[in-house]
């Protein structure tokens, strides 16, 4: 099971390292991490995505708080919650192609931001699913680049 | 107010802290601190390798309850710490180790004995600080003996560069220390309590499993309290050895690969297994799936991360255990009307059969006349020290030999290496048993393979008159290897025969000591009398012992714990 982590740490040198030198210590794994600083200078919020049945999930959760630069850790995933990944993809764009690719981009509400004589680089903003589907249409075009930052997540307010 | 330098700060913290006992090993870049050392109250001790520092500051601690403390330089000085912080770590025992690094400036420059020890020693400690600021050194150093000594003890290092000891800073006073991300739960959920409590009340078969969190609590007390009142067999982990009387009628001894017959059966037919200060450690447990497969589980750990990380647990409390133990204490003087006797009515079936176990299997060994048996020798000591001894052990045969047939009556005085398994660690954990309490008797308990692994302590034993004493099982061979190569390696004995080994009772002089050698088994018995009878000299007992004996209860790796090999 997918479970996206959102952890508040201590925003001190060598913290994320404790945190990522868990992970690999332990055996679990990491599909994706985002970090950077709140609102706060002091903290530094991170977004997870890990993979695991509930025990491991239950002894990643407690190992990561049990870390003294850590001072949350929460399951977003566990209730309603919005994630969102930005990808940039630099894609041949020859003149054959380049009505197609605008086409796709625009479908994708992304947008071109860099242009060259034979490729364009992309920005498209959304879900994992989202960014693999934008990935899966442009490749048979031409995929030069592609760079991901990972999943960011937050949990959802409560409606009431 | 006035300024004083970071090395005369960190003196005073020290003082702050109680410490009076240092053991180290001095650098370059620690200079500032040992200067400031000479003129302080603090007693400085120099160690021959810096990994017998850090095992020493740890004896000390796990003897006497405070925090140890080793002091290190730079770059190798540091890296040779690791073993004994990583021991430390796995044991859970706290300790301060203070480590000398390179000015600021030079950080990362790749400079002389330059390494990056907060990186190297991050998974195994429970915290560690470089000091960038030297206006965090107080606050840090307050903090790392708190982190150390606090919720689930453990090691934390601090790494001090060398300009940031030069710096001129102000002392700042001493505030209650309260950290946002860290505030373990110490006191039990009521209700959790009572569920326990009701658990037991129902339980037909219940055993209490005991590790070393109860030692680490000073939790024996309540512990033998809640045994005794509600009659229920007690087995120990190797730490937790000492946590209840060896003695007691109600002690299985320990559990687990080398553990006992009847401790063994007991768990494995239990219908509530009552696990307090303990883990449930893969050479506890043997195979995950046929462990206590009847037993619904209570289990008291400090550390949320600890319960059910390898068995499910049905009731959980995340709580001291001296907490814990004593709200159910106050349960059952309050909430039930079974007094001891009439819990040693309704659980005299389970204790008969445990008994029975107990009798049909007990820790023995075979006599062979003269021949050394180890198992002997380990009686002998017992017998000879009343019990009373602090032991420790270093990691294989001797360490499980001892835990099998010297009966620890007290918590604080079997010091071993469980988690890490350290060979190397009994003789310098001894000297710092020692230095923390000088009128006792204190045995290490060795291998001739392990003692000479950290043996260079002698000189240090020898410098301060710490006059312990080492009895080695001397077979010539790194034996708990060689038994697994004779069980699981059909006898092929690679790397395993000591072929070379020093002659023990001239080395002892070398260094100052005295030697003795008993070859027979009439020997045996005047040579413990004599070596106790030295009071001021460390002195080496060589014990030429049965070669290819073996350690017997024995579950292979991996397999059910039930299915233990007898002899």
């Amino acid at each position: 099971m997918k479970h996206t982590l959102s952890v508040l740490l201590r925003n001190k040198p060598g913290a994320l390292s404790r945190v990522t030198g868990l992970f690999s210590g332990r055996g679990f794994n990491i599909e994706s991490l985002c970090v950077a600083e709140t609102l706060d200078p002091q903290v530094s919020s991170l977004t997870l995505v890990t993979r695991g049945n509930d025990s491991i999930i239950e002894q990643i959760m407690k190992q990561l708080h049990k870390l003294i630069d850590v001072i949350k850790v929460t399951d977003i995933s566990e209730g309603e919650y919005v994630e969102r990944e930005m990808v940039l993809i630099r894609v041949k764009a020859e003149a054959s192609t380049r009505a197609e690719v605008l086409r796709v981009i625009d479908i994708f509400r992304g947008k071109v931001v860099d242009v060259s004589p034979n490729s364009y680089a992309v920005e498209v903003t959304g879900s994992e699913s989202k960014i693999k589907a934008v990935v899966d249409i442009l490749r048979p075009i031409g995929i030069k680049e592609v760079v991901r930052t990972g999943t960011i997540a937050m949990a959802r307010a409560s409606k009431k | 107010m006035s300024k004083i330098t970071g090395a005369q700060a960190i003196i005073k913290c020290l003082q702050e802290e109680g410490v009076d006992t240092i053991f180290g090993f001095p650098g370059g870049v620690i200079l500032d601190l040992y200067d400031e050392l000479m003129d302080s109250s603090i007693r400085n001790l120099l160690v021959r390798h810096e990994q017998g520092a850090v095992h020493a500051a740890d004896g000390y601690a796990r003897a006497s309850g405070k925090v140890g403390v080793a002091l290190l330089t730079s770059g190798p000085g540091a890296t040779n710490g690791v073993t004994g912080i990583a021991t430390a770590y796995m044991d859970s025992i706290p300790i301060v180790v203070l480590t000398g690094q390179v000015p600021r400036a030079l950080i990362g420059n790749d400079a002389f004995q330059e390494v990056d020890i907060v990186g190297i020693t991050r998974p195994c400690t429970k915290h560690n600080y470089l000091v960038n600021d030297p206006n965090e050194l107080v606050p840090i150093l307050r903090e790392a003996f708190y982190l150390a000594a606090s919720g689930r003890p453990g090691p934390v290092l601090v790494d001090l560069p060398k300009d940031v000891m030069a710096a001129k800073i102000e002392f700042p006073a001493k505030k209650e220390i309260k950290m946002q991300t860290y505030q373990p739960t110490v006191e039990p959920h009521p209700g959790q309590v009572a569920k326990a409590c009701k658990s037991i009340l129902k339980a037909k078969r219940p055993v209490l499993y005991v590790g070393g969190g109860v030692i680490l609590s000073n939790a024996n007390k309540e512990l033998t309290e809640l045994a005794e009142k509600a009659q229920i067999p007690v087995t120990m982990t190797l730490m937790g050895l000492g946590a209840f009387p060896g003695t007691n009628p109600l002690s299985m001894g320990m559990l687990g690969m080398h553990g006992s017959y009847a401790a063994n059966m007991m768990v494995a037919k239990s219908d509530l297994l009552i696990a307090v200060g303990a883990r449930f450690d893969d050479r506890i447990t043997g195979r995950l799936d046929t462990f206590a497969p009847d037993a619904e589980i209570i289990h008291i750990d400090i550390d949320p991360a600890s319960i059910s990380k390898n068995v499910k647990v049905d009731i959980p409390i995340v709580a001291d255990c001296k907490n814990a133990l004593t709200s159910m204490n106050a349960w059952f003087n309050t909430s039930s009307e079974l007094d001891q006797a009439a819990f040693a009515e309704k659980h005299k079936k389970w204790l008969d059969q445990v008994y029975e176990w107990n009798k049909k299997h007990p820790m023995s060994y075979t006599d062979e006349g003269e021949i050394i048996k180890p198992q002997y020798v380990v009686e002998t000591i017992n017998r000879l020290t009343g019990g009373d001894a602090i032991i420790t052990t270093e990691v294989g045969q001797n360490q499980m030999w001892t835990a099998q047939f010297y009966k620890f009556n007290q918590p604080r005085q079997f010091l071993t290496s469980g988690g890490l398994g350290t060979m190397g660690y009994g003789l310098p954990a001894a000297i710092g048993a020692k230095i923390a309490f000088p009128d006792a008797t204190v045995i290490d308990i060795a291998g001739d393979g392990s003692i000479q692994m950290n043996i260079q302590e002698l000189a240090t034993a020898k410098q301060y008159g710490a006059a312990v004493k080492i009895a080695i099982l001397n077979n010539n061979y790194l034996g708990m290897v060689r038994q697994w190569q004779e069980l699981f390696y059909n006898k092929r004995y690679s790397g395993t025969p000591m072929e070379v080994t020093p002659d023990f009772v001239e080395l002892a002089k070398a260094y100052g000591a005295v030697g003795l050698r008993a070859k027979t088994k009439s020997e045996v018995e005047a040579v413990i009398k004599e070596a106790l009878a030295i009071k001021d000299q460390v002195v080496i007992m060589d014990f030429v012992i049965k070669r290819e004996e073996c350690v017997f209860p024995m579950i292979p790796a991996g397999r059910s714990t039930t299915e233990m090999l007898l002899a």
